[in-house]
């Protein structure tokens, strides 16, 4: 079963091509891990899935429905929820507003009601709960350390219970303990039936952590498979380290 | 013919506005800075050429000698006592701060020179150059010359010097800059100053052809705004194309509709510019998402 | 939108020290200040005294309407003069084409006024916020000058620099500034609430969002393109209540103090001085500022003595309280209780604090 399916996505800045037709193919409620060598696409990839660019060419689908080139709040809407590989969060509101933001809510009257409505607030406690925040709750968002930060970003995506999870380098600037502390919560979303897409450049975090790995290389889809068999795939080791001619190990 | 002859005029009072929007759109671009006070300054610098020239009968031209290093001072004193200490919201602080500074200059202007308008009236200008039908007034012709000498040295300066390399690097990141140790305050400071002189230098030629007083600085930089951001905020080329686009348009639509509308008509044209390109016509694209 | 620095009390704190006064401190300062603002004419009637009350409520009004746009938003516009225009207009026109006395029938068009403003603002607003940062600040500015010169052109319509003159009331005496004075405080109080829903509502929250980060605010599903245009013709309705009041106590509209460059940043600078983006900052900085600028007008009469003098103040204020009255008192008043807190707990033990820094780092790379 896959949950986002991108078909022969193009994007290019200028001559560069971040895209060059690339297919893909997510799994649902499993822990996908997307690696590659800088430069090869990943976080363009994300952003086109999400929104914030639109693709030149191709598609993005989610569950067999077209979302190719709709909007953010459109793609949250739907269901998708990101972090960003710089932790952004609202760094002058507090901790609980922060989680508020993505609480959703349709139409004029409710949009003009009080934002910490009860059941709201219930949720949003339960989130920051989730990831151990909750008693920093009416702190400002922009005092919270680096890591902090981090968390508050995986909860408010959580706020308003998304499908699927694309998270950019969790683990990029993180101390181990709290490493595993981000592990366990996308293990425990994910037993809930979150799915999940997560690029890393820490392999052995993507090898604990994912059922599936997908290896992107200059825009485009090089393999993608178990774990155990994308680290022993020869290919994945050459995107890595350079076209240059073979040589034995 | 009419119509040739508003072209020619368009051209030619554009370059000096080139000069002031070109101080406008570089502190920009160094420095964040939208410099709100540019109006005032070149008032500032055509009440100077007036003066020099009322009492003690210096040429302006010539006058820009002493007024164009003075000016550079302002500037740079500006910087060092006003935009420097600033630590926070700078961008919108600056703004405010230079619109501050440009109260208390227009207060003491007025203070000084009161609000009976003046005129820097030397020999020349009233004369001109007649060719064929074409009339060209000398004064225009030669600031127009003195426009394409000092833009000239600007481009030398940005693009032929270390100086240069230096601003250009900082205009494009100032983090990096700082961190292969370009002096970020020294580039800034003369910048202004750079800014500042070059608005005196418009301002000397918009005081021989125009009566003022220190209220005409609103005028001024709402044109010399429109003019920026018609090219695109920083950038220089898009400064000097739409100066000149700009009093085109003006000189053309008073000849063949009404003066009234001339400039009513640059700022539609700013409009539909924008609707199609936000960025201004030669502006840098919006920043990518991540 | 950019991200001020922020002093770092609060995550360092033993526990939490709310932000702001507590509620019975907020509530009993707003009712204290009202019947303050109520007894003043009343206390000090002298028809030079209430016409600065006048001034201070018809900025008072401005400064809390642009407070909702570019305070909550954070999109500074420098150009908000446009709907003080549009509502002086609004009203001039209407009066003199219907023929309408001077009197207490004209504060009936002061929503009239509003409405105008806020319905030109939606097609000016939907072009202007396709750009950020500087170039919004000054394609408003733009806009501001757009509207100035079609005023000076359109003469048929406006009498061009000749202005338009308007029917006097005819009250006299120390009575004359009092029906002003309380409309104008009426229309405050109505904004001020106004301002004070939208701080609290989910939809106000949203905006705050915008301002932190717009694109991380898109990306939970607000409506960024949406809220800020509501926000934005909010504003310019409650600036263009201003404009209409304040046509009908000049008793005349000319373009050039309509559409009025030194009314945008006026507006601006109050709100920077009391706090931006803040309920009280522009109320604070309304209160202390317009009667201080109409003092110096009075005491120096001269005109450039008095921008002289208001510049020089203006600069000393972004200099001494960059940060604006209100975030400057708060901050420090909770700073202390922030020391004595932790002084408290000087001698416990210090709680265990499980998962915290990682490597100490602050805030966003």
């Amino acid at each position: 079963m896959s949950v986002i399916q991108v078909t022969d996505l193009k994007k290019s800045y200028g001559g560069i091509h971040a895209l060059s037709g690339c297919s893909m193919t997510f799994e649902d409620k499993a822990i996908n891990g997307l690696i590659g060598p800088n430069g090869s696409g990943k976080t363009t990839l994300f952003n086109v899935i999400t929104g914030y660019e639109t693709a030149d060419s191709g598609q993005v689908s989610l569950r067999g429905q077209d979302i190719t080139n709709a909007k953010p709040d459109e793609v949250f809407e739907q269901g998708i929820g990101r972090t960003f590989q710089i932790t952004r969060i609202f760094p002058r509101l507090t901790v609980l507003e922060n989680v508020h933001v993505a609480a959703q809510r349709q139409g004029f009257v409710a949009q003009a009601r009080g934002w910490d409505s009860a059941a709201e607030r219930e949720r949003a406690m339960e989130v920051l709960e989730f990831v151990g925040l909750a008693r920093l709750a009416p702190e400002i968002a922009g005092d919270l350390s680096y890591g902090q930060q981090k968390l508050l970003e995986f909860a408010f995506i959580t706020m308003a219970r998304p499908s699927v999870i694309l998270l950019d380098e969790p683990a990029g600037g993180v101390n181990p303990s709290l490493l595993r502390h981000i592990s366990d919560r996308i293990r425990a979303l994910n037993s809930e039936g979150v799915t999940f897409i997560i690029v890393e450049h820490d392999m052995e975090f993507v090898m604990r952590l994912c059922d599936q790995v997908l290896v992107m290389h200059q825009g485009s889809a090089l393999t993608s498979g178990p774990p155990e068999q994308v680290r022993s795939d020869p290919a994945v080791l050459e995107a890595y380290l350079g076209t240059g001619p073979k040589e034995g190990s | 013919m009419l119509i040739l002859q508003a072209i020619i005029d368009g051209i030619l009072i554009g370059g000096f506005y080139a000069l002031m929007a070109a101080g406008l759109t570089l502190v920009f671009g160094v420095m964040e800075i939208v410099n709100f006070a540019q109006g005032i300054l070149v008032v500032l610098g055509a009440y100077l050429s007036y003066a020099l020239y009322s009492h003690l009968h210096i040429d302006p031209f010539l006058g820009l000698l002493i007024t164009l290093p003075a000016m550079f001072l302002v500037g740079v004193v500006i910087y060092w006592t006003m935009i420097k200490p600033i630590r926070r919201d700078r961008v919108i602080m600056s703004l405010l701060t230079m619109f501050a500074v440009g109260t208390v200059i227009e207060g003491i202007l007025d203070l000084i020179f009161t609000s009976n308008l003046v005129q820097t009236t030397t020999s020349y200008v009233n004369s001109s150059v007649q060719i064929g039908s074409l009339i060209f007034p000398e004064i225009y012709l030669y600031s127009f010359a003195m426009a394409v000498v000092l833009l000239s040295a600007l481009y030398w300066l940005l693009y032929r010097t270390k100086f240069g390399r230096n601003l250009r690097a900082a205009m494009q990141n100032p983090t990096a800059a700082r961190m292969v140790g370009i002096d970020i305050d020294r580039i800034s400071a003369f910048t202004l100053g750079i800014g500042v002189s070059l608005a005196a230098a418009g301002g000397m030629v918009f005081g021989s052809t125009n009566s003022f007083d220190a209220a005409s600085s609103y005028d001024l930089i709402s044109r010399l705004l429109a003019i920026v951001i018609f090219g695109g905020f920083g950038s220089l080329s898009g400064a000097l194309v739409a100066s000149i686009v700009m009093l085109v348009i003006e000189d053309v639509v008073a000849v063949v509709w009404s003066p009234t509308w001339g400039q009513t008509t640059f700022y539609l044209v700013l409009i539909l510019v924008l609707l199609v390109r936000p960025q201004g016509l030669f502006g840098r694209t919006a920043v990518r998402a991540q | 939108m950019t991200a001020t620095e922020i002093a770092p009390v609060g995550a360092a704190s033993p526990q939490h020290v709310p932000y702001r006064p507590p509620r019975a401190v907020r509530y009993g300062a707003t009712a204290g200040l009202l019947v303050l603002l109520i007894a003043f004419p009343l206390v000090l009637p002298n028809p030079t005294v209430t016409s600065i009350g006048v001034f201070t409520m018809i900025y008072l009004i401005a400064a809390i309407g642009w407070n909702i746009f570019s305070g909550y938003s954070g999109y500074i516009s420098i150009g908000h003069a446009a709907y003080y225009g549009i509502g002086q207009y609004t009203v001039a026109l209407i009066t003199i084409h219907a023929h309408l006395p001077g009197g207490w029938g004209l504060f009936g068009l002061l929503p009239v006024a509003g409405v105008v403003s806020a319905l030109a603002s939606i097609p000016i607003g939907f072009l202007l916020l396709r750009v950020r940062r500087h170039t919004f600040i000054v394609l408003t500015i733009a806009i501001m000058f757009i509207l100035q010169l079609l005023a000076f052109n359109l003469t048929r319509f406006t009498n061009g620099s000749g202005g338009l003159t308007m029917p006097f009331p005819t009250w006299t005496g120390n009575f004359f500034n009092m029906p002003f004075y309380y409309v104008g405080l009426l229309a405050a109080v109505v904004a001020g609430a106004a301002a004070w829903w939208i701080r609290r509502s989910k939809y106000g929250l949203g905006l705050f969002a915008i301002r932190d980060d717009e694109e991380r605010a898109r990306g939970l599903g607000i409506k960024v393109t949406r809220s800020k245009l509501i926000a934005y013709a909010a504003s310019a309705f409650f600036v263009g209540i201003a404009g209409g009041l304040y046509a009908p106590f000049v008793g005349s509209v000319y373009p050039q103090f309509a559409f009025d460059p030194t009314f945008d940043l006026a507006v601006a600078v109050l709100v920077f001085v009391g706090g931006i983006g803040t309920l009280s900052g522009p109320v604070l900085g309304a209160l202390v500022l317009i009667p201080l600028q109409q003092y110096f007008y009075l005491q120096f009469g001269n005109a450039n003595l008095y921008l002289i003098a208001y510049g020089v103040l203006f600069i000393l204020i972004l200099r001494l309280l960059p940060g604006g009255i209100v975030p400057g008192v708060t901050s420090a008043w909770r700073a202390r209780l922030v020391a004595r807190a932790r002084a408290r707990q000087e001698d416990t033990r210090p709680e265990d604090t499980g998962l915290k820094d990682d490597a100490g780092q602050k805030g966003r790379a």
